[in-house]
């Protein structure tokens, strides 16, 4: 989907490109839902599928939807480790896999320079001499601690130097106990299939040495606001699904992303749209002829004939790659007012450089795969900027968005309900324009909130 | 490392295809199968040669996209994986590797390495569901289901719809597909209803499509990523033969 139509301030279709034909198609319809899942390939590296992209939301967004808690993303603690710079994608490994297994880093530093020159095995270090840093720091939940807090857990370890492979981002998630516990069969049968993929991937096996895993980005809390009805502030427009902000907050649990496809699918939107559509009825068949579907139209055939006009020398994959460092570095596991400022800056850039420099080969008629990823990479400089925009907004430490100026003396994470007990929707105000923010105030009158804690 | 890659290239489906030799160089032996092939067409972007277009998407092994017939084998020379999960470690350097798309009448080539699977989806669409009942759902405990019977649906149900046996059978059938579809759904309760008329349903649509019938040659079950076993062809055709039975 490369554009939005809006008659008489009504979502009435879309604009899309025919992947193989090259196509640009107009489809009119009394309403438009979006279920185009996240944003989390801003960071180029991420758990996500590598079609996954920000583009139906940010072309909503253009035209006038307001865009929600961009900053709130999770990162998952148990994904396998970065190998190279020429990685594209990391693969998860099931969270279940902290039910049984023990996560450690060497408490020698001595132990941590042998396991990078592969000078000893994890399974050679003693009891005595791991730290196994959940359990210690969390005693109450131990390596069942949320996602943020396993994650903030293993990038403090390797920060300090405790990383246990050659680039130093990685800890071990080890089976040993449960092996010696359960038993090889038991094992087997809860995780035998994660062992084998992490085998394949490795060329290491979990029944011998502990695993290695890194946190990285999964999931997008933040999305298009929407109401109970999960319409977005443009009347006809819904969205469903990890494309609307609606359901976890700063922080998203175990398996409710499913949960909400499912509620949002089956159970909300067939019971909510039907109102909108019920006043509907009497309207004809919305017209792809008309003026705003060519407006629209025109508007995507200039973007893409902008793009191929810059014929420079570097590729898709390498500029968005810069972009995915940037936001890692300023806009990632933690956050401070410095680096986000720095963060916004070096995307604008990086977006200059984009319009200077990007080479897009063949054309438009046709399958064009470098086509689809680069028109996907000006989307994302906007996301990438939007979420570091509302990062730099929200002075407190909250869910899965972590600002280093806002923590306790222990490094947890620290709110500030007096200021920030809203959720940030953006404004689109145009090009080059900063966008405006409206506060929704979060109001609770069944429970007292809290603050979460996993020591006791 | 460094390798000569063979490669498929077709501008179109109405395009004739020929075979095209490139250099690749500065692969890490760590590199996946899929991220050489980013790495090629990186090389051969900034040569001012157009890139081969492949499909894929997840780079996980579960959503089936990565269609490759590597040196001769679906998915290449490892067992049990998608491409995706094929590491650069498993060829010599220096190796020449050929890369062609999936072959099959059945799967019209799109450009290059991509093919049209959108046969497989017109099977499903003939009946690889079950109805869906609205309202209050039943409680769980009212259906059960033996952990045996659970387990050899979810065998069935690992299917990823690849293609991959479709490509390697020498009939060009794509019974394991359908067999892995009709077990799953077959051997639970929720997919009892309609079980005669989807395994009718989904036959004929295979048929009417093109793709040829199995002659037990256990191929598909040596190439299926997830090890999806012959023995589901066994309990498709007793759904069938049943079905037809009872029509």
């Amino acid at each position: 989907m490369l554009d939005l139509v809006i008659i008489n301030g009504q979502a009435k279709g879309i604009i899309a490109r025919n992947l193989v034909t090259g196509e640009i198609e107009r489809f009119g319809a009394h309403a438009v839902v979006l279920a185009t899942g996240g944003y989390g390939n801003t960071y180029f590296l991420s758990t996500n599928a590598m079609n996954s992209n920000g583009s139906a939301a940010m072309q909503a967004y253009r035209k006038g939807a307001f865009f929600a808690n961009p900053c709130f993303a999770q990162i998952h603690p148990t994904c396998i480790p970065v190998h190279g710079d020429q990685q594209c994608k990391l693969t998860l490994m099931s969270e279940s896999l902290r039910n049984d297994g023990r996560i450690w880093v060497p408490k020698k530093m001595e132990d941590v320079m042998k396991l990078r020159k592969h000078e000893i095995k994890a399974s050679q270090i003693p009891e005595e001499d791991r730290d196994y840093y959940l359990e210690r720091r969390y005693p109450a939940f131990g390596n069942l601690v949320p996602r943020d807090v396993a994650s903030r857990a293993a990038k403090e370890r390797c920060d300090a130097g405790y990383g246990v492979n050659e680039t130093g981002l990685a800890v071990f998630l080890d089976f040993a106990d449960a092996i010696k516990r359960l038993g090889h069969q038991r094992v087997e049968e809860r995780y035998g299939n994660l062992f084998q993929m992490y085998e394949k991937i490795t060329s290491s096996s979990p029944w011998e040495e502990p695993m290695m895993i890194y946190p990285a980005i999964h999931y997008t809390m933040g999305g298009l606001w929407v109401d109970y009805d999960l319409q977005t502030t443009i009347p006809g427009l819904y969205a469903i699904g990890e494309a609307n902000f609606s359901d976890h907050g700063g922080n998203r649990l175990g398996a409710s992303a499913l949960m909400q496809g499912l509620a949002d699918g089956y159970f909300i939107l067939p019971y909510t749209i039907g109102d909108y559509l019920s006043h509907k009825f009497a309207e004809p068949k919305t017209d792809i002829n008309a003026p705003e579907f060519a407006e629209a139209e025109k508007a995507v055939k200039e973007r893409i004939a902008k793009i191929f006009a810059v014929k420079g020398t570097e590729t898709v994959d390498s500029i968005h790659k810069k972009l995915g460092h940037i936001m890692w570095e300023y806009v990632g596991m933690a956050r401070n007012e410095e680096g986000l400022k720095k963060g916004i800056e070096e995307i604008g850039k990086l977006r200059e450089e984009f319009w200077k420099t990007v080479r897009v080969p063949g054309t438009n008629e046709e399958f064009n795969q470098e086509l689809e990823k680069a028109l996907r990479l000006v989307d994302f400089f906007d996301i990438g900027e939007l979420m570091a925009r509302d990062a730099l907004n929200r002075k407190e430490s909250c869910g899965g968005h972590f600002r280093e100026e806002m923590q306790t003396e222990e490094g947890e994470t620290k709110r500030d309900d007096e200021n920030f007990m809203y959720v940030a929707a953006w404004e689109y105000k145009g090009e080059g324009v900063a966008p405006e923010l409206h506060k929704e105030d979060l109001k609770y009158e069944n429970i007292k909130i809290a603050t979460r804690n996993y020591k006791d | 490392m460094e390798y000569n890659i063979k490669v498929w290239r077709q501008k179109n489906a109405k395009a004739k295809g020929h075979f095209e030799t490139y250099h690749v160089t500065g692969v890490e032996e760590d590199a996946s199968f899929l991220e050489m092939l980013d790495i090629l067409n990186d090389q051969l972007i900034r040569k001012g040669i157009e890139p081969i277009a492949f499909d894929h998407d997840c780079r996980e092994g579960i959503c089936g996209a990565c269609s490759l017939y590597i040196d001769g084998r679906a998915h290449g020379p490892d067992d049990q994986v998608t491409t995706c999960q094929l590491f650069m470690r498993h060829f010599k350097p220096g190796a020449t590797i050929t890369v062609e798309p999936w072959r099959s009448g059945a799967f019209p080539v799109i450009k290059d390495l991509v093919v049209d699977r959108g046969a497989f989806d017109k099977i499903l669409q003939a009946g690889g569901f079950i109805t869906v009942r609205t309202g209050a759902a039943q409680d769980a405990n009212n259906i059960l289901i033996s952990h045996d019977d659970a387990e050899l649906s979810m065998d069935a149900a690992a299917c990823v719809g690849c293609g991959a046996c479709v490509a390697t059978c020498k009939n060009g059938s794509a019974m394991l597909f359908v067999a892995a579809r009709v077990s799953s759904l077959a051997l639970l309760p929720q997919g009892r209803p309609e079980a005669a008329r989807r395994a009718r349903a989904m036959v004929a649509k295979m048929d009417e499509l093109g793709f040829g019938n199995c002659t037990n040659t256990r191929a598909c079950e040596m190439e299926c990523p997830k090890h999806v076993t012959i023995d589901h062809i066994a309990r498709l055709n007793r759904e069938y033969l049943k079905a037809r039975f009872s029509e």
